[in-house]
């Protein structure tokens, strides 16, 4: 049976700055990502990548690559400059999902789609309840019912064990471990068949990271979300992606299977990044 | 007369741009117009948006009344009065029913109001989303792209903390199913009246540079969840205690002795029935 990507992004290229002729000219060189006449950033260039239902797709690179830019994209938060993008639970894949309207494409972030970001003050309102901010996407998706929205909102944050008796607090008050559990309940409120996580992890101690990512692999298996994972950190991937893809200067370098890329790196960027890690 | 001062005070041209944001606002209900606002004898933020629009609109046979939160003889509504009047020439009246132009601060007549009768209401704040969102570019693409959500949030907090929505004055509305608006700081009370009345209401934010209207017979729908129905003011069990009214909106007073009594907050729907009562 042939296997259909969840999401097939070709092409993707985001661009901070206003572009020239001699950098919008794909062959042309430059200066890592920066444009030497012009100065414009191509925080991504030309990516391609496909994810397929039920899996987790590893995306590393150093900072600066091009990672969070490329999830920021997926989720609509940035425009590119070109791209084909598609979700097979968007009319079966047909539309380029850049291309539709804006309300489409705010209903396809809303419903079809899930974002953690690193930092939770761009997840969440910190002036507002937990409980107000999970419910936040399902408001989004059109829910009008406040009972309902409260029951689900608990549900939701049991399950990321937040304490049900500091529903009505703002987040502003919680740690960041427990911020980041806050920040994934609202992602996943509306069952999205696609999930992004942007450095979810970072700046969390080792045991609170433990069971940010425990609960990563625990919702992927129990709701089988599809999930694109984006990590600087080789053992994050390591633990929980099937397939990783290598990003530098805003390209993709290297892909294959994690243990692939993990034992026999290609690229010598690759080699220095795994080496790192097991020293 | 004003001596040397045009008719209405505005020149012509300033008179010709209120027009054009009026008839932009009545074509899209709920839709804010940014208009030029012009320099009043009276600080900007002091009803200057109400009285520009009076001003652009008011002709040599009209019938002019100005109420301040109800009253007629508050030293606002005499001096806005005094001031359209030593500029126009034109009729006053305290009676809603002789009117045919009424500026309001912050109410809706108890009198229903007739399709030949205008009603204009000041703005202090305009912006329903603007509590949420600091930027101008970015709450009209919310508009545009009907983003309501944290206006949604705001009031689905109110419910979970407090268990009903807070607001008493300025209750955002939608109208027409897509704008949402606020109906400047009337009370939850006179909400109702904005739906599907024969007037022609017109809002104006002089500060803010604004212009929005209902025109008569649109579909107004104060915000409210599935299992939270909009309500208004219980003052179901209280009458005026100087003129027996029911069912319209009181003021709470203190009166000599320490008691609570209970007036109309519209002065010239009281006297009127005070001297029909006393005939």
């Amino acid at each position: 049976m042939e296997n259909k990507p969840a999401l097939s992004l070709s092409n993707l290229s985001v661009r901070y700055g206003r572009g020239c002729t001699f950098c919008e000219a794909s062959d042309n060189e430059l200066q890592g990502n920066r444009c030497p006449h012009c100065g414009s950033i191509w925080a991504v260039r030309n990516v391609s990548l496909q994810v397929y239902p039920g899996e987790i797709l590893g995306v590393v690179g150093e900072s600066g690559s091009g990672k969070s830019t490329l999830v920021q994209a997926l989720y609509m938060d940035v425009e590119p400059v070109s791209g084909d993008y598609r979700l097979n639970c968007y009319q079966d894949g047909a539309a380029n999902v850049f291309k539709v309207s804006l309300p489409q494409r705010k209903m396809v972030r809303h419903l079809m789609l899930g974002m953690v970001y690193q930092n939770p003050h761009m997840g969440l309102r910190m002036g507002f309840s937990v409980g107000a901010n999970v419910a936040e996407k399902l408001i989004a998706a059109g829910s009008r019912n406040v009972q309902e929205m409260t029951r689900r909102t608990a549900e939701l944050l049991a399950h990321m064990e937040v304490p049900l008796d500091r529903v009505k607090e703002p987040p502003k008050h919680f740690s960041g471990g427990m911020q980041q559990r806050v920040q994934i309940a609202k992602a996943v409120a509306n069952n999205p068949p696609m999930l992004f996580l942007d450095e979810i992890t970072t700046g969390l101690d080792l045991s609170v990271q433990a069971r940010v990512l425990d609960l990563v692999r625990r919702i992927q298996q129990e709701l089988g979300i599809t999930m694109l994972i984006v990590s600087h950190d080789l053992a994050v991937i390591r633990m929980l992606a099937s397939r990783t893809l290598v990003m530098l200067g805003g390209r993709v370098i290297e892909s294959g299977l994690t243990d692939q890329i993990l034992e026999d790196p290609q690229h010598p960027f690759t080699q220095i990044l795994v080496h790192s890690l097991l020293s | 007369m004003l001596e040397g001062y045009n008719f209405a005070f505005l020149d012509e041209g300033a008179k010709r741009q209120v027009r054009r944001a009026l008839l932009k606002a009545v074509a899209i209900p709920g839709y804010q117009v940014p208009f030029g606002s012009r320099e009043l004898p009276i600080g900007r933020g002091w009803g200057t948006g109400g009285i520009q629009i009076t001003l652009s609109l008011i002709g040599k046979d009209d019938v002019f009344k100005v109420i301040d939160q109800g009253s007629d003889d508050s030293v606002n509504a005499v001096s806005i009065r005094s001031f359209v009047s030593s500029c126009t020439g034109v009729e006053q009246t305290t009676d809603t029913s002789q009117a045919t132009l009424i500026q309001s601060r912050h109410r809706i007549p108890e009198a229903p109001l007739r399709n030949d009768q205008i009603l204009v209401l000041q703005v202090p704040l305009p912006e329903p989303l603007r509590m949420v969102e600091p930027r101008e570019a970015v709450t009209k693409r919310m508009h545009a792209e009907l983003d309501y959500a944290p206006m949604w949030l705001g009031l689905y907090e109110h419910i979970v903390r407090v268990g009903e929505v807070k607001i008493g004055a300025d209750y955002p509305v939608q109208v027409e199913n897509h704008y949402i608006m606020l109906p400047s700081p009337i009370p939850r009370f006179d909400n109702p009246k904005l739906h599907m009345n024969e007037t022609l209401y017109l809002f104006g934010a002089g500060r803010e540079k604004k212009i929005y209207a209902i025109p008569p017979y649109t579909q107004v729908a104060s915000l409210a969840f599935e299992d939270h129905p909009f309500r208004i003011e219980d003052q179901a069990d209280r009458a005026c205690h100087l003129c027996g009214a029911q069912g319209v909106f009181l003021d709470e007073l203190f009166a000599e002795d320490g008691q609570k009594i209970y007036q109309c907050n519209d002065s010239s729907y009281c006297l009127k029935r005070m001297n029909e009562n006393g005939e």
